[in-house]
């Protein structure tokens, strides 16, 4: 019980990294970025290719894994995506689809259309007892690394200049602007962030999620859930989304695996339908 | 004075309702085929059947401007039912297809109060989100379904108890076709009518179109359940045609073709949907011969470049093109409206 | 005098903020009504709460003596009130004749029907042709509405509310942003409009306002200040020190 609590929570915290990029473009610049999934996965074959072809160590693949998708992020922003910011949002949709597409086709053509398996460092293996319950060392590791995100990313957003710029662009981009901050630079540098992190959970997420070209549909769902239900006003919306998401999905794939994934979008659809801006938002 | 006008406003009005040669045409050649392209009947059959689905996709997006995500739910549905009561002995087809549409129609009137709400994004979700779920259903309910080995036993009865399925798919083809004509004949009609009208004024400004008196969910709610009933029918004849209904039809692939199947054709003039299924086909046709395994790839490569090149120039071209051949018998002494009128 | 259209308390906040405080108000059959007041008075939120966009906080509305407090837009439209938008609410892909026959059609019933091609009612195709004359718009109903000049969009938004056969006619700023050659003329089209309609007009320009209303209710910070013919309000000191002092000068 309380193991498969710990998993959900280990694995709510990687949605949350996996997803919270997709909360500020969707937030900050309204875009539909069905590709979000992409950078991700970008970031898990960082990581496998790094480990199993070169054997560069899994720690040190990560932060290869953050930048590589980043700098994607970064040129994909500047030459495609911030065309795309005043269109409507089938215009967005049908873009970043053709881009996970060609996402899905370029990894399988290049990398093989197989599960790629990532050997974990041995210390990272195992599962050890703590007052009773079975802890995976690995998941504690992820959220170990995912909390100190979360708190990290809360510090940016709360302390830094960066973020109340950041803050005031999400609110009213034309104010933000006429107030003189670089609008377009701050969404560049989000956008390649959300992209990094992304990609760095991809890679931590590889063990868990499994890693295949298909990995940005089948998640796709999942990080619109997160986003969708959490909101994107704020970062503890989408924070208790994915740990809501991540434990529901675990329980119920335990307990009731037979109506699992049921469950999980029946419950989004009542919530959009409920609450079309989000569960943890106030209603406007 | 007056009456002039009066004579020009019947006309632009009306002249919308009129087949031009061009339309015409598009028909007399498709039903040539059946007749002088054999050995391709297995694969028109296919394309009539995704320019239904698309046609069906259109009148929701293209006329109501409700975007859609999940629209393989309605298709997959349809291609169940038909297929499910094929394999328990209920042979007709048109049976099956009246049964299709039903169920079909009763999910899109059930799911419409979901989408009348909210943002595109939430549509988008919710769209998704019942495909999703009626997948996992699929998925579940093996002994109904024949889960992920798909629904096998299909056996048809010959149509009308007249005609035979064959195996060059000739049967197949006519069959989809004429129910295909059928049905865009009744699209048609819909759209150069009062209530297509408003359907339009909705997609352009919901704000005014309730500002002008037009009840907009129930409208909604009519084209909605009007659109699914159309993908249910073109699931339903994949399901007979091909005898075979796997869980592909519900899946997310499945809505994010005929979305691009009917960007390629244009939305919102009814023949977007059948030339987009033409000209998918034939790529995909053309682009499988020469790497067959990450056709994918180019989808999506088209897929940005429309959206790049500007979706909408590119099917204001189309249309203006289309009108160039469809609005020839239109003869009229008034110069042409500005607005390429949504419709043919 | 029959009431066309009262309400009774109607308070809508936004927040914090008292948009519409507790107005009490009526509309005289035929009348020709102006509602003024400084930008940010809640003009525009008194129409909204009127046509049922956005639902009041406290308060009843009633139309021709009955209550429409909760009914849904589309049906006070049916039920004769209706409305322009301050900032152009058209259908920009549509044509002048397209949207005046939609007005029409819907009005008369025709929304539902989805086997008749559009235009092929001689009654509906008279009126349309009746309103364009009314409202000058012969010379460009097949323009695409988002081709239109200025001028021509708004007249074609009083059109579509006209189309739609109004007991009562609510007005939001009707000549914003129109060059001043062609206020007048506007304005002059809507005061010959038949006099069974009654006509709610808000409008910042007082020249027009006093040609145009026989009443003037003055909205400040939400709550109706005062009301009256247009003599008592034009001469009324107070309202010189809260409204028109600026405007009047200008
Ligand atoms: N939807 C809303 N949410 C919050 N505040 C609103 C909303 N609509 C209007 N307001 C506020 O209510 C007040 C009244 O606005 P309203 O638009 O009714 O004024 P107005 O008299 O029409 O002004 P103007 O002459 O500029 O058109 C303003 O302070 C406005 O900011
Ligand atoms: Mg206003």
């Amino acid at each position: 019980m309380l193991t498969i609590l710990f998993d959900g929570i280990a694995y709510g915290m990687l949605l949350f990294v996996l997803a919270c990029g997709l909360a500020v473009t969707l937030g900050l610049m309204n875009f539909v970025n069905l590709a979000h999934g992409a950078f991700a996965m970008a970031g898990g074959y960082v990581t496998a290719v790094l480990m199993n072809r070169i054997g560069v160590p899994f720690l040190a693949t990560l932060p290869l894994a953050f930048i590589v998708p980043a700098i994607l992020g970064l040129v994909l922003e500047r030459t495609l995506y911030k065309r795309l910011y005043s269109r409507s949002h089938l215009d967005q949709v049908l873009f970043s689809i053709g881009l996970v597409f060609m996402a899905v086709a370029a990894v399988d053509y290049s990398f093989g259309s197989q599960q790629q398996l990532i050997q974990l460092p041995t210390w990272l293996q195992g599962r050890i007892d703590i007052l009773g319950v079975q802890v995976g060392l690995y998941r504690s590791f992820i959220i170990v690394i995912c909390g100190a995100l979360v708190v990290a990313l809360q510090l940016i957003l709360t302390k830094t200049r960066f973020g109340s710029r950041l803050r005031a662009a999400v609110d009213d981009p034309r104010v933000a602007r006429g107030l003189g901050i670089n609008v377009s630079l701050i969404f560049a540098t989000t956008f390649a962030f959300g992209s990094g992190l992304a990609g760095l959970g991809g890679a931590l997420g590889a063990e868990i999620l499994g890693l295949d070209p298909t990995f940005p549909l089948k998640f796709m769902i999942y990080f619109l859930i997160v986003v969708t239900v959490g909101g994107t006003t704020s970062i503890t919306g989408p924070f208790l989304a994915s740990l809501l998401l991540g434990i529901a999905d675990v329980a119920g794939k335990y307990y009731v695996p037979s109506v699992g994934a049921f469950v999980i979008y029946t419950l989004m659809i009542v919530v959009l339908v409920l609450r079309p801006q989000g569960l943890f938002e106030r209603a406007r | 004075m007056s009456t002039n006008i009066a004579d020009h406003v019947r006309a632009t009005l009306v002249r919308r309702g009129r087949w031009g040669i061009g339309e015409i045409l598009f028909w007399l050649i498709a039903a040539a085929t059946l007749y002088f392209l054999p050995e391709r009947h297995l694969i028109l059959n296919e394309i009539v059947i995704i320019g239904l689905f698309a046609l069906s996709l259109d009148l929701i997006l293209g006329y109501a401007g409700i975007v859609s995500l999940g629209h393989a739910a309605f298709f997959g549905l349809g291609a169940y039912t038909a297929g499910i009561l094929a394999r328990d002995g209920i042979a007709d087809p048109l049976l099956g297809l009246g049964a299709a549409a039903i169920a079909a129609a009763l999910l899109g009137f059930v799911t419409s109060f979901l989408v009348l709400r909210g943002s595109d994004l939430t549509k988008l979700m919710v769209t998704l989100g019942v495909a999703l779920v009626l997948g996992e259903i699929a998925n579940q309910a093996s002994w109904l379904t024949g889960g992920a080995d798909g629904l096998q036993g299909i056996a048809m009865g010959p149509i009308l108890g007249l005609f035979e399925f064959d195996i060059f798919g000739t049967t197949a083809y006519g069959y989809s076709l004429t129910v295909t004509f059928l049905l865009f004949i009744l699209a048609r009609r819909i759209v150069v009518s009062p209530y297509g009208l408003s359907l339009r004024s909705i997609r352009d400004n919901p704000l005014k179109a309730r500002a002008v008196g037009i009840p907009v969910n129930r409208r909604l709610v009519a084209v909605y359940t009007l659109a699914a009933a159309y993908a249910g029918i073109a699931g339903a004849l994949l399901a007979q045609t091909t005898q075979f209904v796997s869980l592909d039809v519900l899946a997310f692939h499945r809505s994010a073709d005929v979305m691009l199947v009917l960007v390629i054709g244009g939305v919102g003039y009814l023949y977007g949907g059948l030339i987009g299924a033409i000209v998918f086909k034939v790529l995909q046709d053309v682009i499988s011969a020469w790497t067959p395994q990450y056709w994918q790839f180019w989808i999506g490569l088209i897929l940005v470049i429309i959206v790049l090149a500007g979706r909408e120039r590119l099917t204001e071209r189309v249309r203006v093109l289309w009108k160039g051949v469809a609005g020839r018998t239109a003869k009229s002494p008034e110069t042409l409206p500005k607005t390429s009128a949504r419709e043919v | 005098m029959t009431i066309a259209l009262e309400t009774k308390g109607l308070v809508k906040r936004f927040g914090g903020l008292v948009a519409t405080d507790n107005v009490s108000f009526k509309l005289e059959q035929g009348a020709r009504h102006a509602l003024i007041g400084p930008n940010g008075a809640g003009k525009t939120t008194f129409i909204n709460l009127l046509t049922g966009v956005i639902k009041p906080t406290a308060g009843q509305i009633f139309l021709e003596g009955q209550e429409i407090t909760g009914l849904r837009p589309e049906l006070r439209v049916q039920r004769g009130l209706a409305r322009t938008f301050q900032i152009n609410q058209l259908f920009p892909a549509m044509t002048p004749l397209e949207t005046i026959g939609l007005a029409v059609s819907e009005r008369t019933g025709g929304g539902h029907d989805w086997w008749r091609v559009t235009g092929s009612k001689r009654e509906i195709i008279d009126e349309i042709v009746e309103i364009a004359q009314r409202f000058r718009l012969t010379d460009v109903l097949d323009e695409r509405t988002s081709n239109l000049a200025y001028g021509k969009q708004r007249l074609l938004e009083i059109a579509v509310a006209f189309a739609c056969k109004p007991r009562v006619l609510l007005l939001d700023e009707p000549a914003a942003g129109v060059p001043e050659a062609e206020r007048h003329e506007l304005l002059a089209t809507v005061a010959a409009l038949p006099r069974d309609v009654s006509v709610l007009l808000i409008e910042h320009d007082m020249d027009l306002v006093f040609s145009f209303a026989d009443r003037i209710s003055v909205m400040v910070n939400g709550a109706l200040f005062t009301e009256g013919t247009v003599e008592q309000v034009s001469t009324d000191p107070k309202v010189r020190a809260v409204y028109l002092g600026e405007s009047v000068d200008e």
